[in-house]
């Protein structure tokens, strides 16, 4: 099987291309890690306004919050000028709260202090649902926590889909791609091999970035560690298809990098990181078509939902439908370079 | 004489643009044969319809008897493209490697000719370098190496010795002479009068046809000129 020599050259090509290797495996650490810098400042304390509220509870939330307490009209003059994050106040036997709303981050800080000292309050008591309002925005904001797994499956896409196609587009470039034809070499064994090499990298990569947001930025993470791993691989292995099918209608690495704004970009919007419920259904079904939109339900089902296996089946298929449709284009698409 | 190579009414477009018609040639087991013509007259499109990479528009291409492009035969050519195709961050030992182990060598068998072949082009002590720093000729001499790293029964050159000096330009002609005496069918293409002067047979392509055939002696006798230089503007002279 050809397909082996082609894989072990690859390889060899990583090793003496530190480079590549660094962009494929650090540079989505680094985005991410600035993504997460800014969306998610874990450390940020809400300023509560406290209108009369029990002082146990109130010395329990400030472990957790600024809490200041204020009549209801002072309340809403800091909120309206954003000097608090929140007004707690105590209805019929339970908390109310008012988010100012405009700042997920912030938003997501009032409701985890709030939850924690309800927790503290009675911890042997049924939890106490506090009555939540928003002033501005509503709770469909999202968190890092929310668009992470989006990151992440967009970063591995991202980097395998460039560092595939411009390496598979320099084959053409520096002839070796036609030389390669001139030998016994068949045109499945090339792109099997592509796949093959890469594909390797790729399970590595997956298994970095998935690790370090996880583990090192914490993000959120309710499934199984394994199935976050085989949707990112097959999420590569798509861009990796995607990226060298694509390689065949640009000449140069320059036309490659073109393909960003046209394929990759697009993908972002339609891939749930954003909102696309006021969108008309006819447009949104533009994400169908995008491997990403996939990758990124599936992600969103295992690390936020922590749903099993069945749960996001069809988007497995899905992925892997995409990676072998762009296989056999692919393979087709090399006629142009030799019939046979 | 066995017959190697035929090729039967070829011509070849690239859009509309026709760059090779009604080529007729017939090449012979154990010659070197030449294709000799100034760029853009079609040599490196024909090379390339022989090795099977390029499908002609018109006519065909047999190779030891099976038409081309075929897989099986592709695995008897060995080919040295115009431009030097070569993995730049891999090392030379590792480039022949790669197109040594497409061919089906064995591991040992590699180890073996990869070395055999090194020392043919003199690059023994530069095996380890990564390519990218080889200067031209180095690239050049690898190139020629890994088209001749799986022992082919034909060998296609195409301006095999550009920016080669003149000491290891006459030693890679020795070879060819060796290769050739052990049944191996050479084609090169030169566009070099005093290198086509080496070759046993020889076609002279001009604006896509062939304008004369035979050997150098021949061509030149018949028409009572001295050098090759003097042939080729004879016969292209006449033509045009």
């Amino acid at each position: 099987m050809n397909s082996i020599s082609i894989i072990v050259r690859i390889l060899r090509q990583f090793r003496r291309d530190k480079r590549s290797l660094a962009l494929m495996f650090a540079a989505p650490l680094l985005v991410l890690t600035l993504m997460w810098l800014v969306l998610d400042s874990g450390d940020y304390v809400p300023e509560i306004a406290a209108i009369d509220l029990p002082d146990r509870f109130v010395k329990i939330l400030e472990n957790e919050a600024e809490v200041m307490s204020m009549d209801r009209h002072e309340a809403e003059d800091a909120l309206k000028n954003q000097e608090i994050d929140a007004v707690l106040e105590w209805e019929e036997n339970k908390p109310a709260l008012t988010l100012e709303g405009s700042d997920p981050t912030a938003s997501g800080a009032v409701n985890m202090a709030l939850q924690q000292t309800l927790n503290q309050m009675n911890p042997q008591q049924e939890r106490m649902e506090p009555e939540i309002h928003y002033y501005h925005g509503s709770e469909e904001i999202k968190l890092f926590d929310n668009v992470g797994p989006v990151l992440i499956g967009f970063f591995i896409f991202f980097f395998v889909f460039i560092v595939g196609g411009v390496s598979f587009i320099r084959e053409r470039t520096q002839g070796t791609l036609e030389r390669s034809l001139a030998t016994p070499l068949k045109r499945w064994e090339i792109v099997i091999g592509y796949l093959g090499g890469f594909g390797l990298f790729t399970i590595i990569q997956s298994i970095i970035i998935a690790a370090y947001s996880i583990y090192a930025l914490d993000v959120f993470m309710a499934g199984n560690f394994l199935y976050v791993l085989l949707v990112t691989f097959l999420l590569a292995l798509s861009a990796l298809s995607l990226g060298t099918l694509l390689s065949a209608f640009a000449n140069n690495e320059f036309q490659m990098i073109q393909f960003i704004p046209l394929v990759i970009v697009p993908q972002v919007f339609f891939s749930g990181m954003f909102n696309l419920e006021t969108l008309d259904p006819w447009l949104r079904a533009i994400g169908n078509i995008m491997p990403l939109t996939y990758g990124a339900e599936a992600l969103r089902d295992i690390m936020i939902r922590g749903s099993g296996f069945e749960s996001f089946a069809v988007e497995v298929f899905v992925l892997f439908g995409f990676t072998l449709l762009f296989t056999l284009l692919n393979i087709v698409a090399l006629k142009r370079h030799r019939k046979l | 004489m066995e017959k190697v190579i035929s090729l039967n009414h070829i011509a070849h477009s690239f859009g509309v643009e026709t760059v090779i018609k009604g080529i007729n040639i017939e090449i012979d087991k154990g010659v070197i044969f030449g294709l000799l013509g100034p760029s853009g007259s079609g040599k490196t499109t024909l090379v390339k319809i022989i090795t099977g990479i390029l499908y002609p528009t018109e006519g065909s291409s047999v190779v030891q008897e099976t038409q081309m492009p075929s897989l099986k035969k592709m695995k008897n050519i060995g080919f040295m493209a115009q431009s030097d195709a070569l993995y730049t961050e891999l090392t030379a030992y590792e480039n022949i490697d790669y197109f040594a182990s497409i061919y089906g060598l064995s591991r040992s068998e590699r180890k073996q000719r990869i070395k055999k072949v090194l020392e043919i082009v003199d690059l023994v002590k530069h095996m380890k370098k990564p390519v990218r720093t080889f200067s031209g000729g180095m690239k050049r001499r690898l190139s020629l190496a890994i088209s001749i790293v799986h022992e082919p029964e034909i060998l296609i050159l195409d301006e095999p010795t550009v920016g080669i000096d003149p000491l290891l330009r006459q030693s890679i002609w020795q070879e060819f002479n060796k290769l050739k005496n052990e049944g191996t069918t050479i084609i090169v293409t030169t566009h070099v009068m005093d290198e086509a002067e080496k070759c046993d047979e020889l076609a002279l392509l001009h604006d896509g046809y062939v304008i004369a055939q035979g050997s150098p002696k021949d061509l030149k006798q018949s028409i009572h000129v001295d050098t090759m230089e003097q042939a080729f503007l004879h016969y292209g002279g006449g033509k045009s």
